[in-house]
């Protein structure tokens, strides 16, 4: 048993890999960790979103907000459900611990209204993230900290007329989600060339390869496709070797693989919300709002993209996708 | 035939003493754990018992309650309803189109939504009796199809995958009070579905105690074959409990569209097994013949509690899954621990 062990050890210290893996990790870590850089007294702030379980997304804006809340001492507590009836729950729940400031996702701001209007009543400064911008201040919140999805899609559209495109599918991975339709129709909106849209199952892998490559074997005119969502770039870019097909694929948002396929070349380009600002500047602005009364935007909301992100960038950037942080 | 103890009219005096009777209790072993999740939160989170954090654990366990009433009453009968979370979004979907498109009074659209959802009901049952194919399949079908139709429809007749608002129609008022109105008892706010909830239960315990229709669902739950000997009329009882279902699914269905205004089509799904869950851990088998509703409402109270309980405490929400099945497990054991000691000592 014990020379077993002894062995496994020995192997694993003999075969240390000098890149990558947790140790490149820990190291990227360390760079972006910090202290309280401020005495204010400890405030608790809430986030509560409508982001599913394990998302991606979602999870790199807690990395931001968490970073701001080490940096202002701030206590942050985080809850989140797909369904409105239950994020709205999971917000008065937040109303109930009387915390002292509150951020929330309006993907279903039918479902948020009531209990928004309960948390500004209770006057708790609340701000809103990703989604809702035309509602944030009917609502009563602060400020708005997103992107328009529909700006960021025209955007997208302008990018593809640059690059000579004629004919793009849009691949909406979620149905029955209106950001992504917005997004869609910015495409639309901008694009001189023929959008079509392609819904697929988003929670299924195989079955997005398998739709991508059908379009694409059925219609050969196509020379651009747009996935709505990091993770399914790379599906996309299988996708279209599988086809023998030429067309180029771009996405909307980053991750740590999608930074690495653009640098390699086999994606175009992403367009970027920085979710990371997303939830760093939540915190900090509502931290600023409790200490100072300051609050940005002047009523319109503050924007954290489109930021188009191609080859050039990517190699930059490469470094903090890894590390969560973009 | 563990259900002998509800179904026998209780004659001359009482021979059992009373700690013992409460032992052959379905609910025994959920109430146990509610007790003990319910002071377990109490220590670990500081605002849990305020008057505000009851009312909004009051609020999430009722929307599960509702529908978990007649899901137990369901699998006493001995079938499942995999249908039962998207047909809520179903019932208030139609009721909120219909109004919309027709330019009707609210409440033409709540009627003609009940009829829409009962049908729904009638065709599970319907189709279970017919083809004598097990109702985790049919009701499957059913799942997979309604989540279909609610997406398809939704973007068909409204353009997006939500519905218009009905929040400035005629009726909206006298619907919300009824459906989703909030009222003060002391110093807790309380939601209506909670007293809803509580109706419910306590017409299905009269049902299931007290009157011949109880006395069929337990005989068709214990054993389809010995209760048509008898003389229950099988088809009928489990086509109305999946009817009850629908009816249920119909309340929680406009609850949602009067609370909002505006119904979201792809929402629902999963929600069935929390139903389920809820139903178990309150003490009723899977193989059906025994249970009770009151355990019901016990379960989806513990849901309620613990859902909202992981906020109170400040905890990463990513276990909360992981609580739920454990407490699943839980509960599921301590309730055929119970059981047994239960029938060792009548």
């Amino acid at each position: 048993m014990s020379a077993v062990l002894a062995a496994v050890l020995g192997a694993t210290l003999a075969g240390c890999s000098s890149t990558g893996g947790k140790r490149a990790e820990e190291r990227a870590a360390k760079a972006a960790q910090g202290r309280s850089a401020v005495d204010t007294p400890r405030w608790t702030f809430a986030m509560v979103t409508h982001s599913g379980d394990g998302d991606t997304f979602w999870d790199i804006v807690q990395s931001g907000a968490k970073q701001a809340a080490v940096k202002d001492n701030i206590k942050f507590l985080y809850a989140h459900d797909v369904e409105g009836n239950k994020q709205a729950q999971s917000v008065q729940a937040m109303i109930d611990q009387k915390v002292d400031g509150l951020i929330v996702s309006l993907a279903k701001p039918d479902a948020m209204k009531d209990v928004v209007a309960k948390a500004v009543k209770a006057g708790i400064p609340v701000i809103t993230v990703n989604s809702g911008s035309d509602k944030s201040k009917e609502f009563g919140a602060l400020t708005h900290i997103g992107q328009d999805e529909v700006i960021a899609g025209e955007a997208v559209g302008e990018q593809l007329n640059q690059r000579g495109k004629k004919k793009a599918v849009c691949v909406l991975h979620e149905q029955g989600n209106v950001g992504h339709e917005q997004r869609c129709e910015g495409v639309k909106k901008a694009f001189k060339g023929e959008v079509v849209n392609l819904y697929v199952e988003g929670t299924n892998m195989p079955n997005v390869q398998s739709s991508i490559e059908a379009k694409l074997q059925s219609d050969k005119d196509v020379d651009a496709v747009v996935t709505l969502g990091a993770p399914f770039a790379p599906t996309a870019v299988k996708a279209a070797q599988q086809a023998g097909s030429k067309a180029e694929v771009d996405t909307f948002d980053l991750n740590a693989k999608v930074a690495d396929s653009l640098k390699d070349g086999s994606l175009g380009f992403a367009v970027d919300q920085d979710p990371y600002l997303q939830g760093y500047e939540a915190v900090d602005l509502l931290w600023l709002y409790r200490y100072n009364r300051d609050m940005l935007g002047g009523g319109r909301p503050v924007l954290t993209g489109p930021q188009i992100v191609t080859k050039d960038d990517a190699k930059v950037l490469a470094e903090y996708t890894k590390r969560g942080t973009r | 035939m563990s259900s002998t103890t509800a179904t026998v009219p209780e004659a001359g005096p009482r021979t059992r003493s009373l700690p013992r009777r409460l032992l052959g209790r379905p609910e025994l072993g959920s109430v146990v754990g509610a007790a003990a999740v319910f002071v377990f939160f109490a220590i670990v989170a500081d605002s849990f018992l305020s008057a505000s954090s009851l009312s909004t654990v009051l609020y999430a366990s009722s929307t599960i309650g509702i529908m978990a009433v007649p899901v137990a009453l369901l699998m006493i009968g001995g079938e499942f309803d995999l249908s039962a979370g998207v047909m809520v979004t179903s019932s208030a979907l139609v009721s909120s189109m219909f109004s919309y498109q027709m330019t009707a009074n609210v409440w033409v659209g709540v009627g003609v939504s009940l009829l829409v959802t009962l049908a729904i009901g009638f065709f599970n049952g319907f189709v279970l009796t017919r083809t004598k194919l097990p109702s985790f399949i049919i009701t499957l079908g059913t799942f997979l199809m309604l989540t279909g139709l609610n997406l398809g429809f939704t973007k068909l007749i409204s353009g997006t995958v939500s519905t218009k608002t009905i929040g400035d129609m005629e009726g909206i008022e006298s619907a919300r009070a009824l459906f989703a109105s909030h009222f003060t008892l002391g110093d807790v706010d309380l939601q209506v579905t909670v007293l809803w909830w509580i109706g419910l239960v306590a017409v299905a315990t009269w049902v299931l105690l007290r009157t011949r229709a109880g006395n069929w669902v337990f005989a068709v739950g214990g054993g389809v074959d010995a209760a048509r000997a008898v003389g229950v009329p099988v088809r009928r009882t489990k086509i109305g409990l999946y009817m009850a279902v629908a009816f249920c699914a119909w309340v929680s269905g406009q609850h949602l569209l009067m609370s909002y205004d505006v119904v979201q089509s792809g929402e629902g799904v999963g929600n069935e097994l929390l139903y389920i869950i809820a139903a178990v851990i309150g003490g009723c088998l899977m193989t059906g013949g025994y249970g009770s509703a009151i355990g019901s409402a016990v379960g989806a109270f513990i849901f309620g509690m613990t859902s909202k309980g992981i906020v109170y405490a400040q905890w990463n929400p990513d276990w909360f899954k992981f609580f739920l099945g454990a407490m699943l497990l839980l509960a599921t054991l301590l309730n055929a621990w119970v059981r047994k000691r239960a029938e060792a000592s009548k």
